[in-house]
């Protein structure tokens, strides 16, 4: 006897048998199929008209990453590496540096990325990195990453993800906010 | 000939030429809609109002599209393909009465270019040689799939046409007339031959979507095994041309349709009206006939998954010929009964 488990409840025993001679005459069938099609032609159309349109992301969308700053200003990463490891498209990757005297107003901790890079076309966007952040540093938003004729142009440097400090980006909505203040 | 009837001839050939043009751009844009409609979806909507101008586009891109050759291609024959589909495709149209004789100046025109006495048997053979511009096409590509899309085309054309030519030796017995006009004026007002012949009617559509290539017989081009089918060397305007005869054939099919099975231009209550009205309101009854046929074609497309091609195969030979072949015997004992054969 077969024992294995099914995985889903959608099981179905496979049926053979004869069709009947309305079956196989195939016409009952087709006209049933036309009057289903026939009753879309009365339906509300779901398009979205895109330029004009746009439709509203969820909370939750993970498009462009941004790098946060915290509230003094100060970058949050401290360049521990974390996003990079979790990555599995390996789209991250970063130098770190020390930070010295005098830049306290400009990295929150004594390490920071002196560069940060993301390959926009590595990336899938799955958001493993923001969860992995232990910094709050990471986040990805409802910003999407625009199309381009050059490949080099996709490699996001920091110029392009830290968030401008008059221009901040509000992430308050995503999951894994607040996970420091955890801590 | 004389002259007026020259010019008169020309000018019907001159208005169906652009006609037919005419409906077969616009049925690419009414396929569209259509499909988009029966998905839930708006369809072509940017191209002028309401996108009715995308068929402009789409032709004034396909001619500005570079025109090549493949290298390994049968150079003049890959060239002759699409001009074969598409001068059979609008051949056809030139023996369908598309209303009662109009008078103007003084003249009796009739609105048909050609009333040959043998009509249907020239579509027939015009349909038949249709084939011929996707094998020629098919083969000159010199690549697999075309020829692969080619060889299913023929076969699947020479096997509908059968059943097919069965539907129209029944209907011709019935009139006494291989003549469109004479068929069409036997189902006067709304003594239409479907009523009388409804498997043939049947039969014969069936044929037709599977001559036109439409789905749910589309094989020749399943984009899905076959890439493009016979056209998918073809770019440019060639391409054009093969996708432009396929609504032309669409176009002629369904008039054919109307006017072999639904009365032409006869409509209920015809006996109230003459002269140039008459003459009129027909050619809006055989239209409007006609679009109900386009647009149950794509009705049918965009509901029916394709065939496999031996259900194909069998349902060509093993179903429709049978079918036809006995409807054609009960027809034939019944009108022989009717003349008093058995008496
Ligand atoms: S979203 Fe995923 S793929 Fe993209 S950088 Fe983050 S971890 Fe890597
Ligand atoms: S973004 Fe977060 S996980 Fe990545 S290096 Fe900076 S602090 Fe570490």
């Amino acid at each position: 006897m077969n024992t294995m488990q099914s995985l889903t409840d959608r099981k179905k025993v496979v049926s053979k048998k004869e069709m009947t001679f309305m079956e196989k005459l195939y016409l009952p069938a087709i006209i049933g199929g036309m009057w289903i099609t026939f009753k879309h032609l009365f339906r509300k159309n779901n398009t979205v008209k895109y330029p004009e349109e746009t439709r509203e992301f969820a909370p939750v969308y993970r498009g462009q990453h941004v790098l946060k700053r915290d509230e003094e200003g100060r970058e949050n990463c401290t360049a521990c590496g974390l996003c990079a490891v979790a990555c599995p498209a390996e789209a991250i990757t970063m130098v770190a540096a020390e930070r010295v005297k005098g830049e306290e107003n400009l990295y929150r901790e004594e390490k920071y990325a002196e560069k940060y890079e993301i390959n926009m076309l590595r990336c899938i966007f799955c958001g493993l990195c923001e969860e992995a952040c232990p910094k709050e540093a990471i986040f990805l938003t409802d910003r999407i990453v625009p199309s381009n004729f050059e490949r080099d142009e996709f490699v996001y440097g920091k110029d392009r993800l830290v968030e401008q400090l008059n221009d901040r980006i509000d992430i308050t909505k995503r999951q894994h906010t607040g996970k420091r203040s955890k801590i | 000939m004389e002259t007026s009837e020259l010019i008169e001839k020309l000018v019907l050939i001159v208005v169906l030429f652009a006609v037919t043009l005419g409906i077969a751009a616009y049925a690419t844009y009414f396929e569209r809609k259509v499909a988009a409609w029966f998905q839930d979806r708006i369809g072509p909507d940017r191209a002028g109002p309401f996108g009715i101008l995308q068929p402009l586009a789409d032709g004034g891109k396909l001619f500005f599209k570079e025109d090549f050759v493949p290298e390994a291609a049968e150079k003049w024959l890959f060239i002759l393909g699409p001009g074969i589909a598409m001068f059979t495709a609008l051949m056809t149209g030139s023996v369908i009465p598309w209303s009662t004789n109009l008078t103007l100046f003084g003249q009796d025109i009739a609105l048909q270019v050609a009333d040959v006495n043998i009509g249907i048997l020239f579509i027939m053979g015009f349909l038949s040689i249709g084939v011929y511009g996707i094998m020629i096409g098919g083969w000159a590509s010199n690549n697999k799939y075309s020829l692969f899309s080619a060889v299913r085309a023929s076969s699947q054309m020479i096997s509908y046409e059968l059943a097919m030519g069965i539907c129209v030796i029944v209907v011709v017995m019935m009139t006494g007339s291989l003549g469109l006009r004479e068929i069409v004026d036997a189902q006067h007002g709304m003594n239409w031959n479907v009523f009388y012949q409804p498997v043939a009617f049947v039969v014969f559509f069936i044929c037709a979507l599977a001559e036109t290539n439409r789905a749910p017989f589309d094989l020749p081009e399943c984009e899905s095994e076959l890439i493009g089918g016979y056209h998918t060397e073809y770019g440019s305007m060639k391409m054009g041309f093969y996708l432009f005869a396929e609504y032309v054939s669409l176009f002629i099919s369904s008039a054919v349709i109307s006017t072999l099975f639904f009365g032409g231009y006869n409509f209920p209550g015809m006996d109230n009206f003459e002269g140039n009205t008459l003459a009129i309101l027909g050619v809006v009854a055989m239209f409007t006939k006609t679009f109900i046929f386009v647009f149950i074609f794509m009705w049918i497309r965009w509901t029916l998954p394709r065939f496999r091609f031996d259900q194909l195969m069998h349902l060509g030979w093993k179903s429709l010929i049978p079918i036809s072949l006995i409807n054609l015997l009960i027809t034939g004992l019944v009108i022989a009964f009717n003349e008093g054969w058995f008496k």
